[in-house]
């Protein structure tokens, strides 16, 4: 038992962490953009993939890990405009339009990737991916040092967006633009702004951030390899995060970090128990940290009722 | 004379298969208050949203200040200095009054950045200079909807407007609100020779404080005056169409035995949250029992709570001394209830059907109406009936096969009233009867509700409208956040006290007597 304990709380288990959530904290900052743009927004998990086979797409033909990762970041900026388009401009249900952009993902990159790399997939092309990076004097650190330490540059990228898009949101005009269009659109456009420009914006940047994020899954996780649905529902991880942090960009990181660590436990105790039940554990984890937001939502409602404590603590008339 | 601000050249606007304005001219001039009125559907706020650039005129020209407008935009004509406070408010809920005040020309801080405490400073020195009071930090959604309007008219005020457009400003208010928004619309145009348009259909409101009045009717300007050369009684005619009585309404009768009692009864909201709060009361045979309260203080939920559409949480109704708490709304009609709710395209009428079913909504299941056990309906029966009720009441528009959503607002309203009527129930419950209405069609309603009153029936009535409550009610509650706050005669009470216990400034003692904690 205090083996399996030494094994589950090790570095090793928070550097698998960080590698976990991250995929899942770009997609979720990215989808904490539309959410505020007040788009319900399912699918993040196709333009995951797809930012992940133009990232490998990209690595291949450019020749860089860098240039893969532009490519899928301006990719997300096509994809955002796609959906904008039918969303925002031709004002489409944005759930079918959600399915349909995960449909066609999983269709289009498994097409592109089979053209390209044949059935086989990447295994055997040499493709540049993102190394690791050792920072001086921290990775010296016991411990911490070992988790901050090594990482791909997309992580340290993540820990940067937590902050810009945290600022754009909540300390900028054009974020409260932005918060404007999904609360109260009307009133941006009696003020002259028009809200359709803020959702256009939100869709893009959405767009690219869930690009960097299968960037990440494909030149970063899984060190230049592009696997059909390598996605497996991230984006709708991301999704349940975003709800989860209320949109709070920051809070959707920490809430990939969560997902990131319950995916790490589940990968250690593979050892002990059947994998097919490890990585379950992750999903369970969302859906009953979605029943939490929904209790404790229902909670908080009720508990907005100053004055009228008295009526409401009796009990309900029978019947 | 002073300047002319705004000029309306022969303005046009059609919609599909709508002549929303009809060839409209009229100009009005820095430093008055003009006041637009018109039943609902004649084109007043069709031709503010065209000052204000929400859409351009099919035809004709606008004028501010001489100049020719050729870009129909709210941007330019908040460049123009025109503000418009609409009768919706346009603020963000979960923003701060500062926030909402300097959306579009935010304040900022090193270019990119929102500056937040300078936002709170500029509010401040708005509320200094127009004292109007608002808490610049506040959230909007935790602020009642009178001091909403003034971050509103704020906001207008911030973005440099000196022409105000005021959509139905009073609707929301209480009249010490009202009050206080007048001595602003006259604050702001003596100081600073500012000009207010005021969209209303309160003539009082018109008489108090216009300079001058322009009237409309289904599209066109059909009448233009200085206030003062004008009486209340011409604008209605010239506004319905024809002359407009509203003569005292004859009463007769004494109250007889207690039909609806309602004891302790609590209610939830939508929310869950308590809404009616141990509330009592009784309407009797004979009488008409009117609820003032602002809206969302409990009276929508304690109607349907008596109505047996909403279940209580504690508390008893009895409808003519027969316990009817928990019972289904078929069941509570079965023991001589009607009702005309508050949300007549919700739950008044089925838009879909035609006239004459939903005039039968409610007795189909009558042996007069259906044969073989409820399996046919004899249609020419129902035909006969309909076609009665639908004279009596003089409903008209959509003949009576057409569909019901295709009518009026008045005339759908007439279809509900008429077939709650028609009934002949002992007991109605009534709920804003004539909200969004013409003033032809609320004549007609009152005179209803009144002669159903003098038949001897107890009619519990609850609206928004206070000089509608005067107007019907024999005996008057008042309520806030969910509990009775007083009871009066209507002559015992001027409209601006009943305000003081609609706002819970004010209670009686005795009918509060949860409140001796405190």
């Amino acid at each position: 038992m205090n083996e399996i304990l030494s094994q589950v709380f090790s570095a090793g288990t928070f550097t698998q962490m960080l590698r976990s959530a991250t995929p899942v904290a770009l997609a979720a900052m990215g989808g904490s953009m539309t959410e505020h743009a007040g788009i319900m927004n399912i699918g993040m998990d196709g333009m995951i993939l797809m930012g992940a086979l133009i990232g490998v797409l990209g690595s291949y033909v450019i020749g860089s890990a860098v240039g893969g990762v532009a490519a899928a970041v301006l990719f997300g900026i096509l994809v955002g405009l796609f959906f904008a388009l039918f969303v925002v401009k031709l004002r489409s249900d944005e759930f079918i339009i959600g399915c349909a952009l995960n449909i066609f993902a999983s269709g289009f990159t498994a097409y592109v990737s089979r053209a390209v790399f044949g059935l086989s997939g990447t295994s055997g092309y040499e493709i540049d991916y993102m190394r690791p990076i050792e920072i001086p004097l921290i990775k010296d650190i016991p411990f911490l040092g070992e988790i901050i330490s090594g990482n791909t540059a997309l992580v340290y990228v993540a820990w940067l967006l937590i902050l810009v898009m945290w600022a754009f949101v909540y300390r900028t005009p054009y974020g409260f633009w932005m918060r404007a269009s999904g609360e109260k659109p009307e009133t941006l456009r009696t003020a002259g702004i028009s809200p359709e420009k803020m959702k256009w914006l939100s869709s893009v940047l959405c767009g690219m951030l869930c690009g960097l994020s299968g960037a990440y899954l494909s030149l970063g996780y899984l060190n230049g390899t592009f696997v059909e649905g390598m996605s497996a529902s991230r984006g709708f991880i991301a999704f349940a995060c975003v709800i989860f942090a209320a949109a709070n960009p920051a809070k959707a990181y920490l809430a990939a970090l969560m997902f990131g660590f319950f995916d790490a436990i589940g990968l250690r105790l593979q050892n002990y128990i059947s994998s097919d039940l490890t990585s379950a554990i992750p999903y369970a984890i969302t859906v009953i940290m979605m029943v939490y937001v929904v209790v404790s939502k229902e909670r908080k409602r009720r508990s907005l009722q100053p004055r009228h404590d008295a009526a409401a603590a009796q009990p309900p008339a029978e019947g | 004379m002073q300047e002319t601000v705004i000029r309306l050249e022969h303005i046009t606007r059609e919609f599909p298969g709508v002549l929303a304005n009809d060839d409209v001219s009229l100009e009005v001039r820095r430093g008055e208050v003009f006041a637009l009125v018109g039943e609902n559907g004649a084109g007043k706020s069709t031709l503010m949203n065209i000052i204000y650039g929400i859409y351009p005129p099919t035809d004709g020209s606008v004028y501010i200040r001489g100049k020719k407008v050729e870009t129909f935009s709210p941007r330019n004509a908040i460049e123009l200095g025109i503000g418009m406070v609409h009768q919706h408010f346009m603020l963000v809920p979960s923003f701060t009054v500062a926030q909402n005040i300097v959306m579009s020309r935010e304040p900022r801080r090193a270019k990119v950045f929102f500056d937040n405490r300078r936002a709170e400073e500029i509010t401040r020195q708005l509320v200094k200079e127009y004292g109007l009071s608002v808490d610049p930090s506040a959230r909007v959604q935790d602020i009642s909807v009178g001091v909403q309007q003034r971050v509103e008219i704020l906001k207008a005020l911030y973005r440099g407007a000196d022409i105000l457009i005021l959509d139905e400003p009073t609707a929301v208010l209480t009249p010490q609100e009202t009050a206080e928004l007048f001595r602003v619309i006259r604050h702001i145009i003596r100081e600073k020779n500012m000009t207010v348009i005021l969209i209303t259909h309160k003539l009082g409101e018109v008489m108090a404080i216009s300079d001058r009045v322009g009237i409309m009717r289904q599209g066109r300007l059909v009448g233009l005056s200085d206030t003062r050369d004008i009486t209340e009684r011409e604008i209605a005619s010239m506004m319905v169409g024809r002359p407009v009585l509203f003569d005292k309404l004859e009463r007769s009768g004494e109250p007889g035995e207690t039909m609806i009692s309602v004891e302790g009864l609590s209610v939830r909201d939508n929310r869950g949250l308590v809404a009616v709060d141990g509330v009592s009361l009784e309407a009797r045979a004979g009488e008409v029992l009117g609820i003032a309260a602002i809206e969302g203080n409990g009276q929508s939920e304690l109607l349907e709570a008596i109505t047996g559409m909403r279940p209580a949480i504690s508390g008893r109704v009895r409808i003519r001394g027969r316990d009817s708490t928990g019972l289904e709304p078929g069941q509570i009609r079965a023991l001589g209830l009607a009702h005309v709710p508050e949300d007549r395209l919700a739950t008044g009428v089925d838009p879909l059907a035609d006239v004459s079913d939903n005039l039968l909504a409610g007795r189909q299941r009558d042996r007069e109406f259906n044969a073989a056990g409820g399996l046919r309906l004899r249609r020419s029966s129902i035909e006969r009936y309909a076609s009665e009720v639908y004279r009596k009441f003089d409903i008209r528009g959509a003949g009576l096969h057409g569909a019901v959503g295709s009518m009026s607002g008045g005339n759908m309203q007439k279809v509900v009233v008429a077939r709650e009527f028609s009934h002949e129930t002992p007991v109605l419950v009534i709920s804003n009867p004539s909200r969004g209405i013409d003033i032809g069609a609320i004549e007609f309603i009152h005179t209803a509700i009144i002669e159903k009153r003098n038949e001897g029936c107890a009619v519990l009535l609850s609206s928004a409208d206070l000089d509608e409550i005067f107007r019907l009610s024999d005996r008057i509650v008042t309520m806030y956040e969910g509990r009775i706050t007083g009871e009066f005669k209507p002559d015992e009470i001027t409209k601006e006290e009943i305000g003081y216990y609609m706002t819970g400034s004010r209670r009686k003692e005795e009918l509060a007597p949860n409140e001796t904690a405190d």
